[in-house]
């Protein structure tokens, strides 16, 4: 991500909760001078089909991404876990509210 | 470069290859070739712009709807464009490129956006013809891309897309009550669709055989059908659309091929497509300029904007719940 | 079924303001200083053309009282008919006619009648306008010296088509002059706090024929209501 401070003012990321219940997730990006702005612009770009209930607006710089470069050792360690998800386990049949 | 670099972009050549072709994403951070960065930078900037352009034609109309429906209808409209050239920008920015720049592209002339554009709204059918047609011909277009190799493209696609549909249909709907109304008004509607069709066919790009980056973008996955493909396919759903409509398409050697099972269309005049692409066109020289006349006098305001920001940065937002996000996402980890 | 007498001459009253404020801020369509504000302004201008709409509905047909009505007809107030200008003036107008709006809808809303419930579902729509009223003058007054010499002379040219907005509309269950002394408190804290300086000239022009609420409007609306009806009065009876 670009967080360049243009003539379009600094670059937010936008974050909509679409309902109560759920939780925020990333909509898109939007120019605007300050964080007040972004809310405002966020709101009008984002929600105007009613959308969300709830915006985050995040300067692009502060968003910490992990490098793809150390994909494998980010997240190849949670793949052959599979320990960790319910489909692991054999139950016997006829057994429920398992 | 030394022997591990070079081995090194090999692997990460065979990643990208890989990902592509099993119909995967690529997302901003990962490795992708220089010329696939750069076409994609190309084409989103040119739709962006096409966007932002393509409000003029029709917020030409909105001080004269002639009912306030249809007022409410066009004024929401056109803002939906504003808002798609900001999610296509915002594209364009996961590539490292920066709005103000592509900006400056457009407004210098190096960068193009859709020819279609340059031609003229002179009646309110036209607002109708741009609708049906002109949107018609860009979802055609755009409904593929929103499985495009490159995912905040193809996001910022299935947004519009969604919208989009609003926008073929209220055009439509006014040209159907036109075609049905008085004589005057079919009239009307058919002058606008006679001058709108061939210009929409244009907006699929130059026939297959005669264009150049085509081959190389579907095996990047971000174009998916060819050209005369997806024009092929526009005619084929407009014909029985017109016909629903009371109108009469401008082009006496359309008719069914029952061989083919499609539509045969007559022959798309070509040199106007490369007038108009050179800056020939009826209104080249007006869209640009009112934009960069827009852009211009809004410096002073971006700049206002911009010294009240530093000014008060030191301060928080007097209405930006920070705490709450940031608990929040400590809660979600 | 419809209003009738003054309680319908209200309805349209108010209908007036927010259509051609609709209209005047539809002609920012690609021409705003930023693309965000392309979005921001046609929100607004969606809000108040709905607002129109619903009232009219109220007193008639809408196509019928906004396209064929000649412009003495108009009851809107003067300030909402004046040209945008640059930047700072469009924002100027929505301060000072936001900052009424939400005073005159919050009291309508609370008051007895056939127009409280538009009120109170206008009176949040309104307050959202006046908040990008308010967020644009503080920057425009405190940003750089240009933005604030445009700023302040955009409320002082529009001063003077402030002091209609608290004459009496006729059928209007609310005390519109009441509405002076909270609207001044407001917009002088937000002037004041965008280092700018409240207009101190007269708040109306001194001809007694009056004002938008009697019919009596500026050249400029003369134009703006040639262009908006035109297309409508050239086909008698048709369709859209
Ligand atoms: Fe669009
Ligand atoms: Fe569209």
């Amino acid at each position: 991500m670009n967080g360049a401070t243009s003539t379009e003012g600094p670059l937010w990321e936008v974050f909509v909760r679409s309902r109560r219940g759920l939780s925020h997730t990333h909509a898109g990006s939007l120019h605007a001078p300050d964080a007040t702005m972004a809310l405002r612009n966020a709101r009008d770009l984002y929600t105007r089909r009613g959308e969300g209930v709830s915006i985050w607006v995040v300067p692009a710089t502060a968003v910490i991404a992990s490098s793809p470069d150390e994909k494998d050792p980010f997240f190849d360690p949670a793949a052959d876990k599979a320990y960790r998800h319910p489909t692991f386990y054999e139950i016997p049949e006829g057994v429920k509210h398992l | 470069m030394t022997t591990a670099q070079a081995t090194d972009t090999v692997d990460q050549q065979a990643d990208f290859d890989a990902v592509v072709s099993a119909e995967g994403r690529i997302e901003p951070r990962d490795w992708m070739p220089d010329a696939y960065r750069a076409t994609l930078v190309r084409q989103i900037a040119q739709h962006a712009h096409s966007e932002i352009i393509g409000m003029q034609p029709e917020a030409n109309w909105i001080t004269r709807a002639p009912s306030l429906r249809r007022k409410a209808i066009l004024m929401a409209k056109v803002q939906d464009e504003a808002g798609h050239g900001l999610y296509l920008y915002g594209a364009a920015e996961t590539l490292d490129v920066d709005r103000g720049e592509l900006l400056d592209k457009l407004h210098a002339g190096r960068q193009r956006y859709s020819s279609i554009f340059n031609y003229p709204t002179l009646t309110w059918a036209d607002v109708g013809a741009i609708g049906w047609l002109v949107d018609g011909a860009a979802i055609t277009n755009q409904v593929p891309l929103c499985r495009c190799s490159y995912g905040p493209y193809a996001r910022a696609m299935v947004r519009i897309c969604k919208e989009e549909s609003f926008h073929q249909r209220q055009g439509y709907e006014l040209l159907h009550a036109l075609s049905h109304g008085t004589p005057a008004q079919h009239a009307m509607a058919q002058d606008a669709v006679d001058r709108w069709w061939w210009p929409s066919l244009m907006m699929f790009g130059p026939p297959d055989d005669e264009s150049s980056h085509s081959e190389q973008s579907m095996a990047w996955r971000i174009k998916r059908h060819s050209n005369d493909e997806l024009r092929q396919r526009f005619v084929d759903i407009c014909v029985p659309q017109a016909e629903s409509l009371g109108l009469a398409l401008p082009d006496p050697d359309l008719r069914w091929n029952e061989e083919r099972g499609t539509h045969d269309f007559g022959e798309i005049d070509w040199s106007e497509f490369q007038q108009v692409l050179r800056g020939n066109g009826p209104c080249n020289e007006q869209r640009l300029d009112q934009r960069r006349t827009a852009h211009e006098n809004g410096a002073w305001v971006r700049e206002a904007a911009a010294a009240h920001a530093a000014k008060h940065s030191a301060r928080t937002s007097d209405d930006a719940v920070s705490g709450t996000a940031t608990g929040e996402g400590a809660m979600a980890g | 079924m419809f209003l009738t007498g003054r309680a319908a001459d209200a309805a349209v009253a108010l209908g007036d303001d927010a259509l051609v404020l609709s209209h005047r801020l539809g002609e920012w369509a690609g021409h705003a200083p930023m693309l965000e504000e392309e979005v921001a302004l046609a929100n607004i201008a969606l809000d108040l053309l709905g607002q129109a709409r619903f009232l009219y509905s109220l007193a008639g047909d809408e196509d019928e009282l906004a396209y064929l009505r000649e412009e003495r007809a108009f009851r809107n107030a003067q300030l909402v008919e004046r040209p945008n200008g640059d930047f700072a003036s469009t924002i100027a107008r929505q301060l000072y006619f936001s900052s009424y709006q939400e005073l005159l809808y919050t009291e309508l809303a609370s008051a007895e009648g056939e127009l409280a419930p538009l009120a109170a579902k206008a009176v949040k729509e309104v307050a959202y306008h006046r908040d990008h009223a308010v967020q644009w003058t503080l920057r425009l007054g405190d940003g750089t010296a240009e933005s604030s010499r445009r700023m302040q002379a955009a409320l002082t040219d529009l001063w003077r088509y402030t002091g209609e907005l608290f004459d009496p509309v006729e059928g209007l269950p609310v005390d519109t002059a009441a509405l002076r002394e909270p609207w001044l408190a407001s917009v002088s804290a937000v002037v004041r706090q965008a280092t700018l300086t409240l207009p101190d000239g007269p708040d109306r022009s001194g001809w007694t024929a009056g004002g938008g609420r009697h019919g009596i409007h500026t050249e400029a609306f003369g134009r703006m209501i040639a262009e908006m009806q035109h297309l409508h009065r050239a086909h008698p009876g048709a369709t859209w």
